[in-house]
């Protein structure tokens, strides 16, 4: 089995057969870790480019490690974020990439809809790495990695998703491929950041974060940006830490082996506090980690690769 | 030199016509119509006299008034790139229109008696159809001083918008109600209140959410819809909403009326036709203000358009060029072309989709705009002595559309390669055919 599309621009686009696919060739590309040589000859000769115009060090970071490691050539572009990019600009880097040679373009973008645009324009595969509030697919697929390496399954996990819901792509990839899977999935944040209609995407909405809790499996803990408290959306962050705060008082009220995860970077005693995030519990590590392994089986898959018995190899 | 359109169901639902009859023109206006009509005049002495006579063979078509657009942008003067008063009027003979209303959202804006002159002057010369501008409400569409309304309207306007902007300051919109009022003139406000669309660009929604655009709340508009009711009821002014794209201002309109506030509106092909679920794929083609809703939006405007709650069917043709549009979602400026759309699409989905008789469909597209930018004396419908403005229609024409066939300038319709029934087949103004498929 092959992937559909030449791109992944988001987890909506996807099969399940799709996710099940990218989440096992991602299996063998862990063991790479152990090994003192981290080197795979998968993508020897293929071009590669992070296309990056917004600040990343670990997305970046991850993906570049996962072409390196697959012996692709990796090439990194930034971009100044601060600068209105048009998109006649963001046709033509893509365009001028691809005539460099370039076989697979990842792209991060503040605006929703930037990988579409170079994704239509590039015989190259595009790999969204994360496009304004839309979607951020390998970080969902990663998360996905991650609660079925350490609960075994995905279906009938009941998953929490707290904090900025309407401004979080993370948050949007999840849903969809957790629900995908078969996940219970249940989004928690006071309502200014909970976005209209996001129960269509088939999840809970619960305000307070105590209820929400209850029984989870799994407390996926997202980033709360200052800049949304200017904006009106929340009173003080002081408040957003009473009301949605994870501390290890609250966490009683999820089940006792209950994963915590967060895609970081973490603010520590805002959103989360330390003991937390460092607890036994936490596998925010191991999602870093994790990444790695899933955006190199995308790269296989986008790149040709049927079975990963390559890779095992 | 005469004109006879011959032979065609003839529409005229204010004159209670609905026949195959014939039309006979000369110097511009109608002066006869009738069965069989023989195109050599007769004298008043009772003999014929042979004249040049041009016949139009509108058998197996209907002919109904020329049709209205009020709501065009023309761009010129400032933005000639997009579309120009010749090309754009061009556009509006091929999708049938006789009359258009344009906006003041020019550069210069339409806001002294000397600019809405000079608009009006190279209508006269470049023009194909007839251009009636509107006026701003405020200088420089600031939404803060009014605009010399006395000036604007000496000067020939036929209502006043600040159109792309909204009158945000509440006494400001009332004042130019009550000053309006004296002109009887319609104040044509675009219901948004920034506070709550600020950064979007999309309708809010589940399909927002889903794509990651930020939303424009409906309520957005409603509120502003509700507020300039309310200042219509007080001051007495002519309210006339443009591009309603809600179910609820449906219903605030409808109230309204009910209550016997002066108040209209129209309603685009596009809001009658689309839902957000068009965003998806990010083509900016569905990028507009108000943006696409959803499909019980759709249904309300529909059926706001069936029982009169809406008045007229207006494009609101926001020509872009190619390069603006080939962006970026977020960057794409707002609004699409509509004028050789306009009329297939209300054909298809109002008329096909049982909303609207042809009768009905006549009196959104010609008599209910002519009446509210005051035109009814001149452009008064298919009887002797009016203004020879006629649409000959072809209902039976299906057609994809291209968009590279397009008169406008501009190519911004995500109607491309959409399957439609029923187009213009000629378009004849001041006794002129100055179109003909």
């Amino acid at each position: 089995m092959r992937l559909k599309s030449k791109d992944v621009l988001g987890l909506e686009d996807l099969s399940v057969e799709e996710i099940e696919l990218i989440l096992q060739t991602a299996e063998p590309c862990k063991q790479i870790f152990t090994r003192d040589i981290k080197k795979l000859p998968t993508l020897r000769g293929k071009t590669m480019v992070n296309l990056f115009y917004e600040p990343s060090t670990r997305t970046r970071t991850s993906f570049e490690l996962a072409g390196k490691w697959m012996s692709a050539d990796v090439t990194n572009i930034a971009t100044a974020s601060s600068s209105v990019v048009k998109g006649e600009s963001l046709k033509d880097t893509a365009r001028t990439l691809e005539a460099l040679g370039a076989n697979i373009i990842v792209i991060r973008h503040q605006m929703a809809g930037a990988p579409h645009v170079i994704a239509r324009c590039v015989k190259a595969s595009v790999i969204n790495a994360g496009d304004g509030m839309h979607e951020h697919p390998t970080q969902g697929l990663l998360d996905l990695f991650t609660i079925r390496e350490h609960k075994g399954r995905i279906a009938g996990l009941k998953v929490v998703i707290v904090g900025d819901i309407l401004h979080s792509r993370v948050a949007k990839s999840n849903i969809w491929g957790l629900t995908k899977l078969g996940a219970e999935v249940t989004v928690c944040g006071p309502p200014t950041l909970i976005p209209q209609g996001i129960e269509r995407m088939g999840v809970e909405v619960e305000y307070n974060l105590d209820v929400a809790l209850r029984d989870a499996d799994v407390v996926n803990i997202l980033r709360i940006q200052l800049e949304r408290q200017k904006k009106g959306l929340f009173p003080t962050i002081r408040e957003y830490s009473r009301l949605y705060g994870v501390d290890a008082k609250r966490l009683r009220i999820a089940k006792p082996d209950a994963l915590i995860m967060h895609p970081g970077p973490a603010t520590l005693g805002v959103e989360i506090t330390a003991d937390v995030a460092e607890s036994a519990r936490s596998v925010i590590r191991k999602q870093v980690t994790n990444g790695v392994a899933v955006r190199m089986a995308l790269l296989y898959l986008l790149s040709g690769g049927g079975a990963s018995s390559e890779i095992a190899g | 030199m005469r004109l006879l359109v011959k032979g065609g169901r003839v529409i005229d639902p204010e004159a209670g016509l609905d026949d195959v009859l014939d039309i006979l023109i000369e110097n511009g206006k109608i002066i006869c119509v009738g069965r069989g009509i023989s195109p050599q005049a007769q004298t008043s002495g009772g003999s014929e006299v042979e004249v040049e006579v041009e016949v139009v063979d509108a058998s197996g078509k209907i002919v109904t008034p020329g049709l209205i657009d009020m709501h065009v942008h023309l761009r010129e003067p400032g933005r000639e790139d997009e579309e120009t008063i010749e090309t754009g009027t061009a556009a509006a003979a091929a999708g049938g229109f006789t009359s258009i209303a344009c906006m003041p959202n020019t550069s210069p804006p339409l806001d002294t008696g000397a600019s809405v002159e000079a608009v009006r002057a190279r209508a006269a010369r470049a023009g194909v159809v007839n251009v009636f501008p509107v006026g701003a409400i405020t200088k420089g569409l600031a939404g803060e001083e009014l605009a010399e309304t006395g000036e604007l309207r000496d000067a020939g306007v036929v209502g006043l918008s600040d159109d792309g902007r909204s009158v945000m300051n509440a006494e400001v919109m009332r004042r130019a109600m009550e000053y309006a009022r004296m002109f009887d003139l319609p104040i044509i406000p675009h219901c948004e209140d920034t506070n709550l669309t600020a950064g979007g660009v999309m309708n809010e929604g589940y399909m927002s959410t889903v794509l990651g655009l930020k939303g424009m709340s409906r309520v957005a508009e409603e509120v502003m819809v509700a507020r300039d009711i309310i200042l219509a009821e007080l001051t007495g002014a002519r309210l006339h909403i443009t591009h309603v794209s809600t179910a609820g201002s449906v219903q605030l309109i409808r109230d309204a009326k009910r209550r016997g506030v002066r108040v209209t509106a129209d309603a685009t092909p596009h809001h009658f036709t689309l839902t957000d679920e068009a965003v998806r794929g990010y083509d900016t083609n569905t990028k507009m203000n108000p943006p696409l809703r959803t499909r019980e939006d759709v249904e309300a405007i529909r059926r706001g358009l069936a029982d009169g709650t809406i008045d007229a069917i207006a494009s609101d043709h926001a020509p872009h060029t190619f390069e603006e549009k080939d962006v970026e979602y977020d960057n794409a400026p707002f609004g699409i072309v509509g004028l050789e759309t306009s009329l297939p699409l209300a054909l298809t989905e109002l008329v096909g989709g049982g909303y609207l008789s042809l009768a009905e469909l006549v009196k959104r597209m010609w008599s209910n705009p002519a009446r509210i930018l005051g035109l009814m004396a001149r452009k008064a419908g298919i009887v002797a002595g009016a203004d020879a403005d006629l649409t000959i229609i072809d209902v039976e024409k299906e057609f994809i559309v291209d968009v590279n066939e397009f008169r406008s300038l501009s190519r911004n319709s995500p109607f491309g390669g959409r399957r439609l029934k029923g187009q213009a087949f000629a378009t004849i103004v001041g006794g002129r055919v100055v179109f003909r498929r």
